[in-house]
């Protein structure tokens, strides 16, 4: 549907503006006027824009229809957990108790948010085996620097100031190694095996005394669950290692196993993606970190205590420290906990039942269609490759973005970076059979327009707002905000 | 087939002879490279004056979604940078052989250069990869 | 509450079928038949068997209507501000929030959405983050803007690291007016790659020539304003960066950072329309000059044209982020806030050029009506002199913890007790959600608390 007159969008706010127009009344001042400051320390202009409110919803509005999202879209980017997001969560985080409540107020003033983060803390340490938890920690990347740290200061307490080095799966996620360089480590490149499982030769190469620890993500980002697991966190613990798990991968592993049964000693959750709260078009997420008890002492600063009969915010006796301004994002904790609280036990199960169900079904439909590199059972999500396409002339990338026309978000490319032409799918459990079935014959479909008509995909996407946007002219000339001169 | 006036490593650097006198060469990435990379936004090369070592690295050169790292071919000082490359690092992309080269470099020793691969062996090299 | 696990492909009949799961057990069973298998366990068979289905001890699941419930009774045990006056402050405030926002930011097509990774799908949301980028500067003073940080603290603590690689240097100097948690964040970012951190008063800067930034914020953690142009002055005569934590709000009168030479300015978006919710989420603001572009941190999205020609956004110098560059990358950030990037952008665009001005003067006026009083009441006095905007620290007679608690008793929030900064210290924050009458009785309650 197209939008006329000023709900079309291309006009920016600032080229919006008509002088004398105002989107709010504020109410007048009702205390004597003061003294002002030396206009020094005034200024003059405030660049901002001058629109009525109805032209800011509709401008918003119309932005809006320019997305994909959950609930309009098939949405199966691989490791993104793109799962329905439940509008009960978002009304209970925006209840005035919840949303309404100032960090510093004392605590007696919010027994119930603690009370609510206590249980949150519960929740996870119990489905993650790892009972230590600490909900300050604001993404998942966030998350790994936290428990990177506790690593650190693990070792540094027992005088063990020799473990600089930290071993990553070439599989894993950027956010990995960047988070182990920011604690201060040096990142070393474990290869993955012929199944997609970690090279345990090659690990055992580098757990020796210098090895702080390792980072795996599992399932691997392959979609794989790594069947040497318990002998790598064996491997790692045997050289004083301690092993992190990258919890990206959850959604296949709730009620199914333990990372803490496994040998893990400290993990992440993205409960943006796991635990069903809404990625907002890149944020905010919660990256809670959860530990052993040995690692307890050293969680990040607040976690929430009971004591007597009252909840309170404590830090941790050795505690890495703050990492953020105040208790976490408490919105994205009330509405993972009250997931958690709707599902129960049966439904967290169900989740990985059905995400697992859901994947499988979907690659065994494509297999033969489309390559895949690690043919074995996947968890939540099947990596593929385009590489038979590619050879008739199309990639992952064009095959990606042909997709957009059938009405489907593309899944992840060129991710993990061991696959050539990866195209990494997760179909979620909170889709139908029907929407998985019809994402595979589109899938289907294209296969056949790569051989019958590789230019239309190689063009594609047909029917979305824009068509490929000039990426190197962006990077190369970058134009980062709207400036006055650019408007004539 | 890669220009045969020159000589090439296997990180896909080239460095040509300008003034064999002044030991002065010119250095830049082959067309292979530039073709892997794809479209060039960016280069972060060494400062005139910057002592640059014989594989060592001198500096990134970016795409879109990607980095890589930059090694000089050869030991010595740089004497110059080609300055097109700040607004148009694309002539990379266009002719990395001639426009695009990326820096000039006084040789502490020139002889270091016949260890690199000729034209030949290069194309021969990249064939395989 | 231990319960075991129900068979989920319902051979047994205690199946539990989710509202946001549609797979039936026949569905599972026609899914399972395709993969010549009869039982979901059998896809689960690559973890270890000893460690396979442990005991998951999780309450049962509930209705909507029990959750709402539930939720319900959790959220009435707190005291909401929308209960009575508060004058709290201190990095989360309380101001007007046009009800615009909330309809536009729960908008699935926002909310529901994933980073926009893949633009020709995201165009909603690239021109948004566009658009903060362009409304951040224009507000802060400076060149450009990211996409956002997680908050106001992890966003100053990036700026401190970014001034580090920007300079080579490896001391960062924080002035002992900037927000104690502020600088314990810093702290932590900085105690593993080996910056030291130090603290001086800004009467008297103490920076040298290993100095990578001196890390100030505007208004300062009590509510003042700085001699800026001086602070940033010497931060550059030593060769290092000025860094600046700002309230948005106050740049709705105040002179902008980058009229100061600030070379990084940061911030917390919550006063641009984000609610307080216990302290999260909110969004960072950031802020550079052109020339250190490739060494910032976070998402940028860039304006460029379609191969038709048409205008539209990508996200843009992409090398710098973790996905591209992984252990040198400027920061791990990859998940931000993007949602209340929106938020913020929304306020700004409702707000505009009158009212944030009228926003930042309310705030202005009403907090000096009340220091005045307050400054005049037997027993109290104001021990900091000089410009202010919207805080400020009062001296009380007693304890502030204690004054606070016979204020609750009138429903009135108190501010935050900072005694161990200032002797019987209290923080008020004075804002435009204050009217007279809230003022006049915090002042009325004072008076007659020794």
């Amino acid at each position: 549907m197209k939008q006329g007159g000023n709900r079309q969008t291309e006009k920016l706010l600032m080229e919006r503006s008509v002088p004398g127009r105002v989107g709010t009344v504020l109410p007048d001042l009702d205390v004597p006027a003061q003294a002002m400051p030396d206009s020094a320390l005034l200024r003059d202009e405030l660049p901002l824009p001058e629109v009525s409110e109805p032209e800011v919803v509709q401008y918003f509005t119309g932005l809006s229809l320019l997305n994909f999202s959950i609930d309009t879209h098939f949405y199966p980017l691989g490791s993104c957990t793109m799962k329905y997001n439940p509008k009960v969560n978002d009304e209970i985080a925006f209840l005035p108790g919840f949303a309404g409540i100032h960090p510093m107020q004392p605590v007696e003033q919010s027994q119930g948010a603690l009370d609510l983060l206590h249980r949150l803390q519960g929740f996870l340490g119990e489905i993650t085996g790892l009972p230590a938890v600490s909900l300050a920690t604001l993404a998942g990347a966030h998350g790994e620097l936290g428990g990177m740290l506790m690593i650190r200061a693990h070792h540094l307490a027992n005088g063990d100031t020799g473990r600089t080095k930290v071993a990553i799966p070439d599989s894993a996620h950027g956010t990995n190694p960047a988070s182990a360089a920011m604690a201060g480590f040096n990142v070393v490149e474990l290869a993955s095996d012929k199944n997609g499982n970690v090279d345990l030769e090659g690990l055992r190469q580098v757990a020796g005394p210098d090895l702080a620890g390792v980072m795996i993500t599992l399932p691997s980002t392959l979609g794989l669950f790594d069947t040497n697991i318990v002998e790598v966190c064996r491997i790692v613990h045997e050289a004083g290692g301690l092993v992190y798990g990258d919890g990206a991968n959850m959604n296949a592993l709730l009620g199914r196993v333990k990372l803490g049964d496994l040998g893990f000693d400290v993990a992440h959750l993205n409960l943006h993606k796991t635990f069903s709260t809404p990625h907002g078009g890149g944020g905010p997420g919660a990256g809670p970190v959860c530990a052993t008890q040995q690692l307890a002492p050293y969680l990040a600063a607040p976690t929430v205590t009971k004591q007597g009969g009252a909840f309170a915010l404590s830090t941790p006796e050795k505690s890495i420290g703050k990492l953020s301004s105040f208790h976490g994002n408490f919105g994205v904790l009330v509405r993972a906990y009250t997931y958690i609280r709707t599902l129960g036990d049966a439904g967290i199960q169900s989740i990985s039942a059905n995400a697992v169900l859901n994947a499988n079904y979907m690659m065994n439909a494509l297999r033969g269609t489309y390559h895949l590199p690690y043919d074995r059972t996947c968890m939540h999500e099947a990596v593929f490759s385009a590489d038979l396409q590619k050879e008739r002339g199309s990639s992952g990338l064009e095959i990606a973005k042909r997709l957009l026309d059938y009405g489907f978000h593309a899944p992840t490319m060129y991710f993990p970076l061991i696959v050539h032409e990866a195209l990494m799918i997760e179909p979620t459990e909170s889709e139908t059979k029907e929407t998985i079935d019809a994402f595979i014959q589109a899938l289907i479909d294209i296969d056949r327009e790569v051989t019958e008509n590789t230019e239309l995909v190689n063009s594609a996407p047909h029917s979305t707002p824009v068509a490929r946007l000039d990426e190197a002219r962006a990077a190369r000339q970058p134009d980062l905000r709207w400036k006055p001169e650019a408007a004539a | 087939m890669s220009p045969d006036d020159r000589r090439y490593t296997q990180e896909h650097e080239w460095v040509m002879i300008e003034d064999a006198a002044a030991k002065i060469a010119v250095v830049g990435i082959t067309d292979y490279a530039q073709d892997q990379l794809g479209d060039i936004v960016f280069f972060e090369l060494p400062k005139v004056g910057d002592t640059v070592a014989h594989l060592g690295k001198m500096g990134e050169v970016e795409s879109v979604k990607a980095v890589s790292d930059l090694f000089s071919p050869v030991d010595g000082e740089v004497t110059e940078i080609n300055q097109k490359l700040l607004d148009h690092p694309e002539l990379v992309n266009e002719d990395p052989f001639g426009e695009g080269w990326l820096i000039k470099v006084t040789m502490a020793d020139a002889s270091g250069v016949e260890g690199l691969m000729s034209a030949q062996d290069y194309d021969a090299y990249t064939a395989g990869l | 509450m231990t319960s075991t696990r129900p068979n989920i492909t319902g051979a047994n009949g205690d199946h539990f079928q989710s509202h946001y799961i549609p797979n039936t057990t026949s569905e599972q069973a026609e899914m399972l038949a395709s993969l010549g298998l009869d039982s979901i366990d059998q896809l689960f068979t690559d973890i270890p068997a000893e460690f396979r289905d442990p005991a998951l001890d999780l309450p049962a699941p509930l209705s909507e209507l029990d959750i709402q419930r539930e939720l319900g009774d959790l959220a009435a045990k707190n005291r909401p501000l929308s209960s009575g006056p508060s004058f709290l402050g201190a990095g989360s405030y309380n101001h007007f929030i046009p009800a615009i926002i909330k309809p536009l930011i729960t908008r699935g097509e926002f909310l529901t959405a994933y980073t926009p990774y893949q633009a020709e799908a995201s165009q909603g949301t690239l021109q948004v983050i566009y658009e903060f980028q362009t409304l951040i500067c224009n507000l802060y003073g400076m060149e450009v803007a990211n996409a956002g940080m997680y908050d106001g603290a992890t966003s100053l603590a990036e700026a401190a690291l970014m001034a580090c690689r920007v300079t080579k240097r490896e001391k960062v100097v924080l002035a002992d007016t900037v927000s104690p948690t502020y600088a314990a964040v810093i702290r932590t970012y900085c105690q593993s790659q080996d910056i030291a951190v130090e603290t001086v008063s800004p009467s008297a800067p103490n920076l040298d020539a290993k100095t990578a930034c001196l890390v100030l914020q505007y208004p300062n953690f009590f509510g003042y304003i700085e001699d800026l142009q001086s602070l940033a002055d010497a931060a550059h005569a030593q060769g290092a960066l000025a860094v600046i934590s700002c309230d948005p709000t106050a740049m709705g009168m105040f002179q902008t950072p980058g009229h100061y030479g600030a070379d990084i300015v940061t911030g917390d978006g919550q006063p641009l329309g984000i609610p307080a919710s216990y302290g999260g989420p909110y969004v960072g603001l950031f802020a550079t000059k052109q020339e250190y572009i490739r060494q910032m941190p976070s998402r940028l999205s860039g304006r460029t044209v379609d191969k038709n020609g048409k205008t539209g956004y990508v996200l843009t110098l992409q090398t710098r982020e973790q996905h591209i560059r992984r252990e040198r990358a400027t920061s791990n950030i990859c998940t931000n806030e993007a949602l209340y990037a929106l938020a913020s952008t929304i306020y700004l665009a409702a707000m505009g050029k009158q009212g944030l001005r009228q926003v930042a003067e309310l705030c202005y006026h009403k907090a000096h009506y009340a220091a005045e009083k307050i400054g005049r009441l037997p027993g109290y006095s104001l021990p900091m002199s000089g410009p202010f905007f919207q805080e400020f620290v009062v001296q009380c007679p007693s304890s502030p913890t204690e004054i606070n608690k016979k204020l609750i008793e009138r429903n009135i929030m108190g501010g935050l007790d900072v005694s161990d900064q200032v002797p019987n210290g209290m923080l008020l924050c004075v804002t435009e959600m204050n009217s007279r009458e809230d003022i006049d009785a915090l002042i009325t309650a004072l008076s007659e608390f020794k």
